[in-house]
């Protein structure tokens, strides 16, 4: 039977180093090639000697697809491809494919710069790997070769953030990559046709969470932030470099616009200010209000937010600045906060999760003293605010996706493996369809039913429609007579006459005979006279004949009767028919097997 | 059969060949006037080839055929179109016959065979669906006829089991637009109904069964071809406006389609389903799943919500605009819709809208400072936790989140629809509707606050509602700010502190942007009026007085100062004891205020004080009973005139009108009728005193262009009667006659005054002619009222009419003024209500001295802020003159979406106008005005093309113009030298 395989090398039943291989239809597609935030050794990358032992990948791989920039869905590509070695195509849309090797980048000097790790990939390598990347056009379905398509549907995660179709015949696969089913302020919502695929791999980081609309958020968060500056405060928004850093910058900008604000908006510069160079270029990816107002003004360009500088912290006055890194362990975000720490007309905003031990999981706690290096002790007396903006798809936007997909199977990944279960669970309870949840390296095996084209040939077609009844129904099944010719890898169904020409073959007819013993004490011409009233009485709407030459015949079914020498009264019928009328010429059989009633006359 | 079938082929075929015999009426035509037929038929002729032969046709489509005409031209069309092999050709003539029989007067039945016949003949699917168009054109036009009826939809059941989609769409089309409403499809039972069934197989249901236009339409519910699907429920809604009551059974296979793959036929089905959940509200339909029922409205509005949350937008928009049409829907239903369970780590978690009015209630204010203020409570029961939203679950939590603002505004619509419906569950749409204020479109935000305000007499605001509400006065956009100043008029709040918060933000909202200076005064003018009781504790604070200390006496210009003492004034209108609290000054300001802002400050009865005469306290609702009571006494006294000749009758007329304009100054909900009797008034006097001029008792030869007097009186009386007609509204078509009435009057004194100046018969006559016309024309405009008008000048001009049409140019001058000087005069029915239109440019302000600067041959913009109020239509009669001081002036139009409505019967304009000029030596003042225009007579389309390439040519006799209104502003402008 044809199957799909699904193994995840990473993300399955986690999150982090997001790596899928799907196998279909005979093709390997390895999705997404992410690395591990939370580990600094070998189990940070993908265990890519899964797929082989030595030797590269290439041959093994008929394409890599990349969803989206966040390192945790590319970080590991460079590795992938110059290190242990593929030559294929990489396919990634065009926003991921011009700040991908940004990030790579960044995470390259991180690591080997800061950090001084030796082997590791170095930017030549990160060149390297971008030329081999193919890009990629919202719902363009690309052929990968002949057999291999994908198209790529717009997911609203980040900019350029895509799920992909993979596809081979009939056979489907849908990854969602990280998407988002509520818009922002700067991205859509995903979309999805319902293109019906076998599998659909999605991620279920929320797979536990219901959240609250995203306009009570904003409005907190607005709210907080005027009236810390009405105040005279300063806000502090540490934040990581790309994404909801721009989410909040056009949420900010915007509300500075409407409410005619002065206070200066600052945000410490790096990789931001080519970012944001980026998002300003791949304006049809963003969300409806951007898209239409560009022409006007491109909401990017940003009028009240402008560079920031190490010596504006100590400006007197109300300010806003967004800082990186967001947990606030390192770099200017946390100069900056230990400027403002003491004054507590100053807020800091966290607008996203913080891992255990930095600093603003710390403060988040609720920690009014801190350590600090060199023993100093840091009050903190500023107002700490949470907000949340994750663009992840709660439950309710996992299930929403799925109803517009409608997928065979369900197959879940990114996410923890508690949260998982129950989400399966409810997959399975409303949709009524599988749903698996593999963990790494176990792989998933989903039994696929394709459908086969076959060529029919228009006499053919136009025999069966002549033959009646009505217009034909695409949504029920039916059966007609034909020959089936598999040739050149081409598979046609023609009428059988034609089929033996094509072929060169003389036709065989093929007829199969039966003896009936039958006790009639007639003569063996009043017996088929019997036999024919008989058949003429019960079988009505066929065309029965009593041909001179002593046979009847039921349409092409032909019955002889005749008597052994020594018993008169047993006939023997020679009934004979052509395969053709198997059905009709079985049913005579057994009925003249139960011999003729007995009140029949013989006229 | 086969013999019928021949013998009605030969049919046709004789009656193609007696084509050329039946154009005889053509031919007969073609003496009076060069038939259009015959120049087609030689063009068509002419024709070598089929491009040719297209060009043609679509050069005669641009002109218009005369409904005599018709029938010849389609004729000539048909039997071309036998002769024609190109099926482009022949679908343009398919095409033609459809316009053709749009024509008006044309009876399209006499076509009706011939375009039936050419059914037998035709083979192209592409055809059969354009002539099937021209059927249900000819259907449309005999919509009477029940043989037409029964034989388009015979045809239309033929071919619905064509292949080809557009056939059967059309067909659908047909049996939607044409279907009996109230018998069954075919009595007989035969004829369609093997056709519809046996989808071609002849004998396979024998023709026995009835069915009704019902079945037959929804058996294509489930074709394989999307756009008939949608052609299908399209026919089947059809149905249902023309009356058909669709059955029951429909609901089941219109729910069906909701989960369609393509969204044209979704979006169909959700008004499908609308439909039905409207004729069958009540009725019972079962939970599929589980033993309970519901009512089909409360089923279907589920349905509809869903889709809500349906994949393609238009779909969304669809549903989201019908639930708001879904008001029998039971409240339990109504208030899922706003339901959301949230959810962190199947924690049970609250809501930002629950947790900010538990912290309402229990008295603390909004901390917000914790992380985890938020945090998850009780754990979640897993099984009962339901994702998919069932039925309407959240569907407004949904629609009012979408990506397109489309959806989000047919949310709101839908939400301010719901919610006048229902107080309880405008309570509960009040949080999320104040979340809107905060959406990233301006169009949205300023629509929710516009549905806050229309919902806003169920509903009393908490303080931190009020405290969401008040932030956005702080909004750039003067639209907003005002539009929400007109919410918080309309707003009723709980506690004090909510006013002062309000006042608090006004004030702010006050120094940041100065020109709302008007809007926020009367904000808080209703405020106070609303509230007496609430601003009461706070007047002392307010006034910043004081039990011992006397405290300065703040500044009377402020205007945050005036905002407050609104505020307070009209409070204590209906609270008696507020007045003790102020302090002498207070007094002061009162009486300064009460005179110079009137329409904000009310009158108080203040104790110890006199009174002005005019103010007095009591003057309430009764002095509108007593203006009304006076303005019929004034208008009963007129109508004892009979004949303005009268001795006195015009010292009558003078004073009445001069005390209706000093009573339309004084009562303003009076104005409107006042003024509108005072003009007419006028115009009486003035033909009173045109009359009485000398020149008619002098000879003819005598007077000479010395009657300059009379032909001012004339004009001035014509332009008032436009006046008349257009400047007011509400006028029934009593008044309109009665004015039509006086133009006439005019028109015939015009006409006299002509004929004694002119020599010469000759260029009387025509005048004489036209004014003929406009009596006719009168007398067919107005004939119910001719009753009411006997003894006045047309009654009397009516009586002899029979006369006026033969009699001679001089004869028929001196009828006319024997009877314009005999006729009595037509008393005024006022109608019930009459409101003057009115317009005020707010912006310019035309007190700048700073002359607006610019390089002459280029153009500079000049925004402009009015109001109008009483406008109909302003879209298409508003406009902005510019007067330059050379004479020169521009009539600028201005966009329909510089248009804003505020309130009824409200319009505020603001647009920019382009000057240029070439350059001045100084700065000069030009003239900025509004004008109304007017168009007598409504336009009279050609009905039988569409097409927009002919110029729409009003009616004979209409007149256009222009009606000045309002008062013009002046601008300085200098236009300066460019310098090279």
């Amino acid at each position: 039977m044809p199957e799909i395989k699904v193994t995840p090398l990473g993300a399955g039943q986690d999150v982090g180093r997001s790596c899928i291989l799907v196998s279909i239809g005979g093709k390997n597609v390895m999705l997404d090639c992410g690395m591990h935030m939370g580990f600094n050794d070998d189990r940070r990358f993908p265990d890519f000697s899964y797929i082989t032992q030595q030797g590269r990948l290439t041959e093994f791989l008929d394409c890599v697809i990349i969803s989206h920039f966040h390192l945790d869905h590319c970080g590991a590509l460079p590795y992938m491809s110059e290190m242990v070695g593929y030559d294929g195509p990489i396919y990634m849309t065009h926003p991921t494919k011009a700040i991908c090797p940004i990030l790579l980048e960044d995470f390259r000097k991180i690591t080997v710069d800061k950090k001084g790790e030796t082997n590791f990939f170095t930017s030549q390598m990160i060149k390297d790997c971008m030329k081999k990347v193919v890009p990629l056009n919202l719902h363009q379905t690309v052929q990968v070769d002949d057999e291999l398509e994908i198209k790529a549907y717009y997911a609203g995660h980040v900019l350029g953030a895509a799920m992909v179709q993979i596809k081979v015949g009939s056979e489907s696969v849908v990854y969602t990559g990280d998407y988002n089913m509520t818009p922002d302020r700067h991205l859509g919502a995903a979309w999805i046709d319902k293109c019906r695929p076998d599998i659909l791999i999605s991620e279920s980081t929320y797979a536990t969470t219901i959240r609250d609309s995203k306009r009570c958020r904003e409005r907190d968060f607005l709210k907080k932030v005027h009236e810390t500056v009405e105040r005279g405060g300063k806000v502090l928004i540490p934040v990581f470099a790309l994404g909801r850093a721009q989410e909040l910058c056009i949420l900010l900008e915007t509300f500075w616009e409407r409410m005619n604000m002065k206070a200066p908006i600052y945000f410490s510069t790096g990789l931001t200010e080519k970012a944001n160079h980026y998002y300003k270029l791949f304006i049809t990816w963003t969300n409806q209000k951007i898209r239409k107002t560009f022409v006007q003004r491109n909401m990017f360009e940003f009028k009240h937010i402008k560079a920031f500088d190490r010596s504006y912290a100590d400006n007197p006055g109300p300010m806003v600045v967004f800082a990186t890194p967001g947990m606030l362990h390192a770099g200017q975000s946390l100069q900056i906060f230990k400027k403002w720490a003491g004054n507590e007309k100053n807020m800091i905003i966290m607008p996203g999760y913080c891992v255990q031990g930095t600093i603003g999981h710390k403060i988040l706690n609720g920690q009014k003293k801190l350590e600090m290096e060199n023993r100093q002790t840091l009050e903190v007396k500023l107002q700490v605010e949470y907000m949340s903006f994750s663009a992840h798809a709660d439950a309710k936007g996992i299930m929403q996706l799925i109803r517009m997909a409608e997928p065979r199977n369900m197959l879940l990944v990114h996410g923890e493996a508690k949260k998982m279960e129950f989400l399966k669970d409810k997959i399975e309870q409303e949709f009524s369809i599988n749903c698996f949840m593999p963990a790494n390296g176990e792989t998933t095996t989903v039994i696929t039913n394709p459908s086969v084209p076959v060529d029919i040939s228009l006499n053919l077609l136009k025999r069966e429609m002549a033959l009646g009844g009505p217009l034909p129904d695409p949504k029920k099944p039916r059966t007609m007579h034909g020959t089936l010719i598999m040739k050149d890898n081409s598979l046609r169904l023609v009428s059988p006459e034609q089929a033996l020409k094509e072929l060169g073959l003389n036709e065989h007819q093929l007829r199969f005979t039966c003896r009936v013993q039958l006790q009639d004490s007639h003569s063996d011409s009043d017996t088929l006279i019997r036999i024919y009233t008989h058949l003429k009485s019960l079988l009505k709407g066929y065309t029965i004949q009593h041909l001179p030459d002593g046979t009847v015949m039921v349409e092409s079914i032909v019955i002889k009767v005749s008597s052994s020498a020594e018993e008169p009264n047993t006939k023997v019928l020679l009934l004979s028919w052509s395969y053709q009328d198997e059905d009709l010429g079985s049913f005579l059989s057994t009925l003249l097997k139960k011999g003729l009633p007995s009140g029949l006359s013989s006229i | 059969m086969a013999a019928h079938l021949k013998k009605r082929v030969y049919e046709e075929f004789s009656k193609v060949v007696q084509l050329p015999q039946e154009e005889a009426p053509a031919k007969k035509l073609r003496l009076t006037k060069p038939s259009k037929s015959a120049a087609l038929h030689i063009d068509l002729c002419k024709a070598s080839n089929p491009t040719d032969a297209l060009q043609y046709l679509l050069h005669f489509a641009r002109s218009s055929v005369e409904a005599e005409s018709v029938e010849g031209v389609v004729r000539i069309l048909l039997e071309h179109y036998y002769k024609e092999q190109d099926n482009s050709v022949r679908l343009k003539i398919a095409s033609l016959i459809g316009l053709l029989s749009k024509t008006q007067n044309f009876n399209p039945e006499t076509i009706l065979d011939d375009t039936l016949n050419t059914f037998n003949t035709e083979k192209s699917h592409q055809i059969l669906a354009q002539l099937l168009d021209t059927l249900l054109v000819i259907g449309t036009q005999l919509p009477e006829s029940p043989t037409v009826r029964h034989r388009l939809i015979e045809v239309a059941c033929k071919h619905l089991s064509d292949t080809y989609f557009g056939v059967r769409n059309k067909c659908l089309q047909l049996l939607g637009c044409l279907c009996n409403v109230d018998t069954p499809l075919n009595k007989d039972g035969q004829g369609l109904v093997p056709a519809v069934i046996g989808g071609g197989a002849p004998g396979v249901s024998g023709g026995v069964c009835v069915r009704d236009a019902q079945s037959v339409i929804s058996d294509y519910f489930a074709d394989q071809d999307p756009r008939v699907r949608t052609a299908a429920i399209k026919a089947m809604l059809q149905l249902h406006e023309r009356g058909l009551k669709i059955q029951q059974t429909i609901y089941d296979q219109a729910c069906r389609l909701l989960c369609d793959d393509y969204e044209q036929v979704r979006s169909a089905a959700v008004q499908m389903v609308w439909v039905l959940s409207q004729i069958y509200p009540e009725s019972i339909v079962p939970i599929p799943s589980s033993n309970e029922q519901v009512r089909l409205v409360d089923d279907s509005f589920g349905k509809i919500s869903h889709m809500v949350s349906d994949g393609s937008w238009v779909v969304r928009v669809q549903a989201a605009k019908t639930l708001g049409n879904m008001l029998q829907v039971s409240p339990h239903f109504l208030e899922q819709t706003l339901d959301k369970k949230l959810m962190s780590d199947l924690r049970r978690k609250r809501t930002a809208h629950e947790r900010a009015k538990e912290l309402y209630a229990s008295g603390e204010f909004s901390s917000g400072r914790k992380w985890a203020d938020d945090a998850p409570k009780e754990k979640v029961d897993t099984s009962a936790v339901n994702l998919i939203a069932s039925g309407a679950c959240g569907a407004f939590v949904h629609g009012l989140e979408d990506e397109m603002y489309e959806v989000r505004i047919a949310a709101v619509d839908a939400l301010s629809a719901l919610a006048q419906s229902s107080a309880s569950f405008a309570e509960k749409c009040l949080d999320f509707l104040v979340d809107m204020f905060n959406d990233e479109i301006e169009e949205v935000r300023l629509q929710s606050i516009h549905v806050l305000r229309q919902i806003s007499i169920n509903i009393t605001l908490r303080e931190d509602q009020l405290d969401t509400v008040l932030a956005v006065l702080e909004d750039s956009s003067r639209d907003i700010r005002e539009a929400l100043h007109e919410l918080l008029c309309f707003t009723n709040v709980s506690t004090k502190e909510c006013i002062q918060l309000a006042l608090l933000e006004l004030l702010k909202n006050l120094t940041k942007y100065p020109t709302d200076r008007n809007s926020v005064w009367k904000c808080l003018k209703f405020l106070g009026c609303r509230h007496p009781t609430l601003v009461l504790p706070l007047v002392p604070e307010l006034l910043s007085t004081h039990p011992y200390f006397h405290t300065p006496e703040p500044d009377m210009d402020d205007p945050a100062y005036i905002a407050v003492l609104v505020l307070v004034f009209n409070a204590a209108q209906s609270c008696p004891t507020m007045t003790a609290l102020f302090s002498d000054h207070t007094f002061r300001h009162y009486t300064y205020l009460r005179d110079s802002l009137s329409h904000l400050v009310p009158p108080l009865r203040l104790p110890g004080r006199k009174q002005a005469p005019g103010v007095s306290g009591i003057e309430g609702s009764g002095s509108v009973e007593s203006a009304q009571l006076f303005l019929q006494q004034s208008l009963s006294r007129i109508s004892t005139i009979h004949n303005l000749q009268d001795p006195g009758a015009q010292d009558l007329l003078n004073f009445t009108i001069r005390d209706l304009q000093r009573l339309g100054e004084l009562q303003t909900e009076l104005a409107g009728a006042a003024d509108f009797s005072a003009t007419y008034l006028r115009c009486q006097l003035l033909l009173t005193k045109a009359l009485q001029e000398k020149l008619w008792t002098m000879a003819v030869p005598l007077c000479l262009k010395d009657n300059a007097m009379a032909t001012a009186a004339a004009k001035q009386m014509l332009e008032e009667t436009y006046k008349l007609e257009f400047l007011y509204s509400g006028l029934e078509n009593r008044q309109v006659a009665t004015i039509h009435h006086v133009r006439l009057q005019a028109k015939a004194l015009q006409l006299v005054l002509t004929a004694r100046t002119r020599r010469g018969v000759e260029p009387l006559i025509s005048v004489c002619e036209k004014f003929l016309q406009e009596v006719e024309s009168f007398q067919r405009l107005f004939v119910v009222e001719l009753p009411h008008l006997q003894e006045s000048f047309v009654g009397k001009l009516l009586d002899v009419s029979p006369r006026l049409s033969a009699c001679k140019p001089g004869e028929l001058v001196k009828i006319l003024q024997t009877t314009l000087r005999q006729s009595g005069f037509l008393n005024l029915q006022l109608p019930k209500q009459v409101q003057r239109a009115s317009a005020t440019i707010i912006e310019p302000t035309g007190e700048s001295d700073n002359p607006l600067r610019f390089t002459s041959g280029l153009v500079v913009a000049l925004d402009i802020d009015a109001t109008l109020e009483h406008v109909q239509d302003p879209h298409n009669t508003v406009k902005v003159q510019v007067l330059y001081p050379d004479g020169q002036s521009h009539v600028i139009q201005p966009k329909p979406g510089d248009f804003r409505s505020p309130g009824p019967h409200r319009h505020r304009l603001i647009t920019q106008v382009y000057l240029s000029h070439s350059a001045w030596t100084e700065a000069c003042q030009i003239e900025v005005r509004l004008l109304l225009a007017y168009s007598s007579s409504r336009l009279c389309k050609a009905a039988w093309s569409d097409s927009s390439t002919e110029s729409l040519q009003p009616a004979e006799g209409a007149t256009e113009g222009t009606i000045p209104f309002g008062k013009p502003v002046k601008v300085f402008i200098m236009p300066k030298p460019a310098r090279r």
